[in-house]
């Protein structure tokens, strides 16, 4: 009750007014007067009111005539009608033109405590709800989707750009670069939020189990389908369908999913009923389509289906700005998950994972940051911390150089790393003596690292 | 020191009267006086509702109280209303000088016919303190261990406690103080 909620009170009658002036008062809320529907306008249209006590009987402007003009000028006012007993049923139509509820005179202290605290209440959660809304709006990437390179502050304007659309977007690049987040992030974005995504990993499955998978089955519709199951598609109503590796699917496969994706209506497997399904289709590939289109191995006509807006993510090599602010992601990340103090990585050990080409792209980034977490007993994360191909060839996988004398010396390198630098074990394992094993770590200039 | 003056008027139970007397002489010594005004309450009844308009009878009493210098709380057995509302237990000039106390839904007769003197005088003393913490320009309190809470039933009058909470006796002249030495 001590909240400071702007109450304004609108009734002619002085004593109805002042009475209940002076109980608001003492509940500390700020309260106004208004004796006709015309003072209550002006008062209305240059003060903010949570809440305005009617009644529903005055000259002039009726209490009724007067909810509707509030309405109009603020949607979310919380009106209470007073109401003399005889005029129910008119408070209760009122109730359908936006007033939150009506009291009868002589009120009872309690009903109005009542009342008037829920609907006070209501309408915070109402804005809490409001703001809680605005904020999840305001997340437009998934955790992982990290990048402050420019070739990132692209990919998310074009997030921006094609999520409050329908249009189906193929996402393409290297494995391991993000595609899911992508597709997670236009999807977050859309106005399809609230509605689930599903994620079907074409690639992973053979061509009868995609086929249940996406259209779902029947029950006996074929040997162990003991039960009915809905299919991606139809779970996708409402939301997203997220298709990747979408290269890899069958011939037969393409033609179901073209006719699909262009009537939104299919049967499951074993089934008859046509199915309906208001989903938007978002499709990523790490294969050059193009390339398989020419080769007949993907038809053309889907092709052009689902490549009507592309997003090409760019391999981690490529944006090396962003590999610090990964790894200090992923750092955070992982030290939170493993309960562990590891507060940096080391400007050694930074220097070798900016070195490096990451073929595995985030995701092996990802990977070498969570194995250094589990190892690392300090709180700074070393290069001795990072996985040994990282730390140790780092200087060649930047490289150009694949003579035969660059792998050789990389070669060696690893074997010694995996052997602790233990000569003789590393000689048995690259089947040389000790001997030409010192000569060639002198010529290359092979070091242990402390 | 502020003095209190106890106004009884038309007040017949004189063991009640004594008895709320004397507890706030406890918490307030030296402080509670007893007074009397010529206060004509049928200009204030509502034959339809049979009840007293109490804010009419506190502005009746004003120019009676001229003379008394402090806060002034009328005690009344009928039964009191402001008319917007069924019934008040009670009124107060909110930062102001006269409240006036019902004592008459304060009977436990008046909700099941029983009589319980203990549970009246308890739920009066509520009453007074929670009008004079009015007087002084105290809001109901959030808590409900204070006086201060709103009770608009009985049962949120015998729920609620019986003194100031911390935060609201700060804005009573004089009972921090007094709370200090009693710890002591």
């Amino acid at each position: 009750m001590n909240t400071k909620a702007n109450i304004l009170i609108v009734d002619d009658e002085l004593i109805v007014r002042e009475s209940l002036l002076h109980w608001f008062l003492e509940d500390n809320y700020n309260v106004d007067t208004a004796e006709d529907g015309e003072i209550a306008l002006k008062k209305f249209e240059k003060g903010k009111y949570d809440l305005i006590l009617l009644d529903m009987k005055m000259p002039g402007i009726s209490g009724l005539d007067l909810l509707t003009k509030l309405k109009e000028f603020d949607q979310n006012v919380i009106i209470i009608l007073i109401t003399a007993f005889a005029s129910v049923p008119s408070a209760i139509r009122a109730l359908k033109d936006g007033a939150y509820d009506y009291i009868t005179k002589p009120i009872d202290p309690d009903e109005l405590s009542h009342v008037v605290e829920n609907a006070l209440e209501q309408q915070s959660l109402k804005k809490e709800n409001e703001q809680l809304k605005g904020s999840i709006e305001e997340i437009i990437k998934p955790d992982n989707l990290i990048g402050e390179s420019p070739q990132m502050k692209k990919i998310f304007s074009l997030i921006q750009t094609v999520a409050p659309t329908d249009t189906t977007a193929m996402i393409r690049g290297e494995s391991g670069t993000g595609k899911e987040l992508v597709a997670k992030a236009i999807h977050i974005n859309s106005k399809r939020k609230y509605f689930p995504i599903i994620t079907v990993n074409c690639g992973a499955l053979a061509e009868s189990l995609l086929e249940s998978e996406l259209f779902g089955h029947e029950k006996g519709a074929f040997t162990g389908a003991h039960y009915k199951r809905k299919g991606k598609f139809e779970m996708a109503n409402g939301g997203t369908i997220f298709l990747d590796e979408i290269g890899s699917i069958s011939p037969k496969m393409q033609v179901e999913l073209l006719r699909v994706i262009e009537s939104k209506t299919f049967s499951r497997i074993g089934g008859n009923e046509i199915i309906t399904s208001d989903f938007r289709v978002i499709a990523a590939t790490n294969e050059n389509l193009e390339d398989s289109v020419r080769e007949g191995k993907f038809r053309e006509d889907l092709y052009y289906r689902l490549n009507v807006f592309t997003l090409f993510i760019p391999p981690l090599r490529e944006r090396l700005d962003d590999i610090p602010v990964l790894a200090s992601h992923f750092l955070s990340k992982f030290t939170n998950q493993m309960n562990k103090k590891i507060k940096s990585i080391s400007p050694e050990a930074m220097e070798f994972l900016m070195q490096y080409t990451w073929p595995g792209n985030v995701r092996e980034l990802e990977n070498a940051i969570e194995r250094a977490i589990v190892v690392c007993k300090a709180e700074c994360v070393t290069v001795e911390d990072l996985p040994f191909h990282i730390n140790n060839n780092s200087s060649f996988f930047g490289s150009d150089d694949m003579s035969l004398a660059a792998m050789e010396k990389r070669h060696i390198a690893l074997v010694l790393s995996n052997h602790n630098w233990n000569i003789s074990r590393s000689a048995e394992a690259l089947g040389i003596d000790r001997v030409t094993l010192y000569n060639k770590i002198s010529r290359y200039g092979l070091q242990r690292k402390s | 020191m502020q003095k209190i003056y106890l106004v009884p008027v038309n007040f017949s139970n004189v063991t009640l009267l004594n008895r709320i007397v004397h507890a706030l002489k406890e918490q307030f010594p030296n402080r509670i006086h007893l007074s009397d005004i010529d206060l004509d309450i049928t200009k204030a009844f509502s034959a339809e509702r049979n009840q007293y308009f109490s804010t009419k009878l506190i502005a009746d009493a004003i120019p009676m109280t001229d003379g008394l210098d402090g806060k002034v709380i009328l005690l009344v057995e009928f039964d009191l209303y402001v008319p917007v509302f069924t019934f008040v237990f009670g009124e107060a000039q909110l930062n102001g000088k006269l409240s006036i106390v019902s004592v008459c839904r304060l009977h436990e007769e008046f909700y099941n016919g029983s009589t319980d003197d203990e549970l009246l005088f308890d739920r009066a003393l509520k009453e007074i303190l929670h009008e004079l913490g009015h007087n002084y320009g105290l809001h109901h309190c959030r808590d409900w261990e204070c006086v201060m809470h709103s009770s608009s039933i009985i049962e949120q009058v015998d729920i609620k406690g019986s003194f100031y909470c911390p935060k609201c006796i700060q804005g009573v002249p004089g009972l921090a103080n007094i709370l200090m030495h009693r710890t002591k």
